[in-house]
């Protein structure tokens, strides 16, 4: 009742936390980031890190949405036929964030106006589709709920990181605290961080350290 | 049962792909059309309280407890008049939808205006609060500016935006921004002038009534939120100049 690639994983029945699947979340974090070695999700990364708040928000809703959608997906992957599964998988990516985009509105009015656009964007980040794709179509619910969270995890990190030179540099604030006015400094924020070439060069600089930290190099 | 093979091959059929395509519409449909109708009464409350909120922050700082319908009730009159400053009868401010009116002709749009009144005395407006609506850099902006007694002075500003660029324009909706409006002029003597934010950031115009600082970064988003305040300034121009010559007499 499954596919060729599916049932490799399946044969054994393993526990949720084995360390294996321990990997499916920690590995997202380091040596398989989705956004630093992957390279997906960078219009996002680019587009919501000017500010600490926005960013963190984001990184949630992102994480919600890859987690639920991978688990809906890994559900249904002996149903879906092959053909259509872009499709699918983007129907049910668009159900969860109109649904994650509804509740925010209903539940926290105040921080859906400030998201509203970019909650309606993970539609399109490529970090979710990646992984349905990639992941979910062929593992079972749990492993691939796990992958989300992983993948929703390693997101954020580099999305929170680099939201923080960002605001720090641009507007001398963290969470919208004025960081250096407290100290009495007087700083003028770096126009350019303020910018999406600023969190170009941020992502440039963080692969950086990551990779002569991990000696992660790309394969020829 | 069926083989592995058979069971990939109705997979791939037509029919199977048209049926399961309209299960995933019809169930992803149906929840989404749930969803909405559950959540649409507490949203509309909300649209609905922050239109309120807004009204009153351009004029007193609002406390977390405060209860906004009541404060809203006991102080704000609310009437709709037209581009030659008279009162519309018949027509509830909450039922104008400002983003209809703004794509109309100027001499055309239904005006709402909330009348602060004064609390001593219950017939004298102590400030009028004027909804403004325009196009910032990406999407609509919109907002309400409080007018003190003189009808020039400005006491408070509330900006909104529907999609400005977060950290940059979306700044419009910030205390920080908003402040700089506030205590500026939109006439020099009786010429409208209305209030204009400048280019660059970090320059000092409190020598200037008409001029503000600008936003670094998100000029054209200054100039959407430029273009917003003239235009409506226009609109309730009949309006202002009326009862700011009904003042004056009163004042002889």
């Amino acid at each position: 009742m499954s596919t060729a690639v599916a049932e490799v994983v399946e044969k054994k029945s393993e526990p949720l936390f084995s360390k294996k699947n321990r990997k499916l979340i920690s590995n997202p974090l380091d040596i398989d980031n989705p956004i630093t070695v992957q390279v997906l999700g960078i219009c996002s990364a680019l587009a919501v890190t000017a500010q600490m708040k926005p960013a963190a928000v984001m990184a949630l809703a992102l994480l919600v949405v890859t987690a639920s959608s991978n688990v809906i997906i890994s559900l249904l992957r002996n149903a879906i036929p092959s053909r259509i599964r872009i499709i699918v998988q983007l129907a049910v990516v668009a159900l969860w964030v109109v649904l994650v985009d509804q509740v925010l509105k209903a539940y926290v009015y105040e921080i859906w106006k400030q998201l509203s656009v970019f909650v309606g964007l993970i539609i399109t980040n490529c970090i979710v589709m990646g992984r349905l794709e990639a992941f979910a179509m062929a593992n079972k619910p749990g492993p691939s709920l796990l992958d989300g969270l992983g993948n929703g995890l390693g997101y954020g990190v580099i999305l929170l990181i680099v939201a923080f030179f960002r605001e720090f540099l641009g507007s001398g604030s963290i969470f919208g605290f004025k960081v250096f006015e407290e100290l009495g400094i007087h700083y003028v924020g770096n126009g350019l961080m303020l910018l999406p070439a600023g969190a170009c060069v941020i992502v440039g600089v963080v692969i950086w350290v990551q990779r002569s930290l991990n000696g992660y190099r790309e394969s020829h | 049962m069926q083989t592995k093979n058979e069971d990939y091959n109705v997979r791939q059929s037509n029919l199977y792909i048209v049926l399961f395509a309209s299960a995933v519409a019809i169930v992803c449909g149906g929840l989404l059309a749930f969803a909405s109708q559950t959540l649409k009464p507490l949203q509309d409350a909300n649209v609905e309280l922050e239109r309120k909120q807004n009204v009153l922050a351009t004029v007193m700082t609002l406390k977390k407890e405060d209860n906004i319908d009541s404060i809203y009730a006991a102080k704000v009159k609310e009437r709709v008049i037209d581009f030659e400053g008279k009162v519309k009868e018949g027509v509830k401010a909450s039922d104008v939808e400002i983003a209809k009116e703004y794509k109309k002709k100027p001499e055309e749009r239904s005006l709402p205006i909330y009348e602060i009144m004064d609390e001593s005395n219950p017939e004298k407006v102590r400030n009028a609060v004027l909804p403004v609506y325009g196009f910032g850099l990406w999407n609509d902006i919109w907002g309400f500016i409080a007018l003190e007694e003189d009808l020039s002075t400005i006491q408070g500003v509330k900006f909104q935006h529907k999609g400005e660029t977060p950290g940059l324009g979306a700044r419009i909706e910030s205390e920080e921004i908003q402040s700089r409006y506030k205590g500026k002029s939109i006439y020099d003597d009786d010429v409208l002038k209305a209030v204009i934010m400048m280019k660059g950031e970090g320059i000092d115009y409190s020598n200037d009534l008409h001029k503000v600082d600008g936003m670094s970064g998100a000029t054209l988003t200054a100039k959407g939120v430029n273009n917003m305040l003239i235009d409506y300034l226009n609109c309730y121009k009949n309006y202002l100049e009326k009862n700011k010559s009904n003042l004056s007499q009163n004042s002889l």
